[in-house]
């Protein structure tokens, strides 16, 4: 059950994702996708329900299992790119290499600029090269084709690919169909 | 590098930027005290009587007007979030950020005080002792302010709302440290009594700051 600003988004709401398994929200504006996305990553109160985590790493929250790419980016636009993603790697005790992950999404030639420099595409590329460069095994993905190219979408499919081969766990709300296996539907609001 | 570094050197950075802010409250903390002289006249046996009370009222408005940055800016960007998600505990993580925050805001206040004192013709053993004090003091304002910007962070505006929260807590910090300064130069208060005080205020807020700010931010995130 969701609340916000004392209005019930949803409730009644069950779901179950397995390693390697993906999951889309989809749903009209208001829905509470991303309510619903912010509640697993623990910035949101749950209302009531309850998640929970079986096997894996259950000695830690699941928050901090998971990336979270939001509607923010996250970055500084006074510090460079590099420093930008070298911060992010060192505070979510990531291992990834920050030039290598530049590199992975196309943003390799650009390590010395200030982030205020980039366009709203390369900042959310450069919030990709995030959930290469730090090894979490749940991505919670909140429109994460929006302001992305062709080219860029089709390199986010890889990515979310590679990371469902590798036995990973994606959570993602969007509007648009995304061309991948092995993933399931969630429809919120459906209901009401 | 360990997470806390990370933030503390991130945040250090970026106040020394363009656009970072990190000199705007010396600036304004030379405005207040250049004013101060005007108004009040060239009497200098009244300024200099005065001029630890100007010096601290300078530097507490001074340290106040950097504060709302200090969690906002987070918040907008959706950093906050993040800091949120990492293995540190927020308490942590707020209390770098302050500390960074005050290296860079609370710090030049108290390196610029000698040079500021000369306006307000303070000796030498005033200029001292106001720089000693605002050095043990400043740190309280920045950790006090803490608690306020953890509670107006989700207020758009919230600048002017967080100086009438904060503003009436760090009247403490302002009387032990007046009074230290002026013990120093005219007694008959010897001027340890005081300063001891105000380093106690400052070890209490260095303690309770972070942790009411992590309250305040953890319940503010709807």
């Amino acid at each position: 059950m969701c609340w916000r600003g004392g209005r019930e988004v949803f409730r009644g709401i069950c779901f179950a994702v397995a390693s390697g398994e993906g999951l889309l929200l989809t749903g009209r504006n208001g829905a509470g996708k991303s309510s619903l996305l912010r509640m697993i990553a623990g910035l949101l109160r749950i209302a009531g329900g309850r998640l929970e985590l079986t096997g894996g790493a259950i000695d830690r929250e699941i928050a901090e299992q998971a990336h979270y790419l939001g509607h923010l980016d996250a970055f500084k636009p006074s510090l460079t790119v590099g420093e930008n993603l070298s911060f992010w790697i060192d505070y979510l005790g990531g291992q990834g290499h920050p030039q290598l992950a530049l590199e992975a999404v196309g943003l390799g030639s650009l390590t010395h600029l200030p982030a205020g420099y980039l366009s709203a595409g390369q900042k959310r590329r450069l919030s990709l090269a995030r959930l290469v460069a730090i090894d979490r095994p749940l991505w919670l993905l909140d429109e994460p084709t929006s302001a992305l190219d062709a080219t860029a979408q089709t390199m986010l499919l890889d990515l979310m690919r590679k990371h469902l081969a590798a036995g990973g766990l994606v959570v993602a709300a969007t509007h648009q169909q995304l061309d991948l296996q092995n993933v399931r539907e969630l429809r919120l609001g459906a209901a009401a | 590098m360990s997470a806390l570094a990370a933030l503390f050197l991130r945040d250090l950075r970026i106040a020394v930027r363009i656009g970072g802010g990190a000199m705007m409250g010396v600036l304004f903390f030379l405005t207040v005290v250049a004013l101060m002289p005007f108004a009040i006249g060239p009497d200098l046996a009244l300024l200099q009587r005065i001029g630890p009370a100007i010096l601290w009222i300078g530097a507490l408005l001074a340290s106040l007007l950097a504060l709302d940055r200090l969690l906002s800016a987070d918040l907008e960007d959706g950093s906050l979030d993040l800091l949120l998600m990492g293995g540190t505990p927020l308490e942590l993580a707020v209390a770098a950020k302050a500390l960074a925050h005050w290296l860079t805001t609370g710090l030049p206040l108290v390196i610029a005080t000698p040079v500021f004192a000369l306006f307000l013709n303070l000796d030498l053993t005033a200029t001292a002792a106001v720089a000693l004090t605002l050095l043990a003091g400043t740190p309280a304002l920045t950790f006090i302010g803490l608690v306020g910007a953890g509670l107006t962070v989700t207020l758009r505006r919230g600048g002017i709302l967080l100086s009438v929260l904060v503003l009436p807590l760090t009247i403490p910090v302002l009387i032990f440290g007046v009074a230290a300064s002026n013990a120093a130069v005219v007694g008959p208060l010897p001027f340890g009594t005081p300063f001891t005080i105000l380093c106690a205020l400052t070890l209490v807020s260095l303690v309770i700051g972070p942790f009411a700010a992590a309250l305040a931010l953890r319940h503010g995130q709807e």
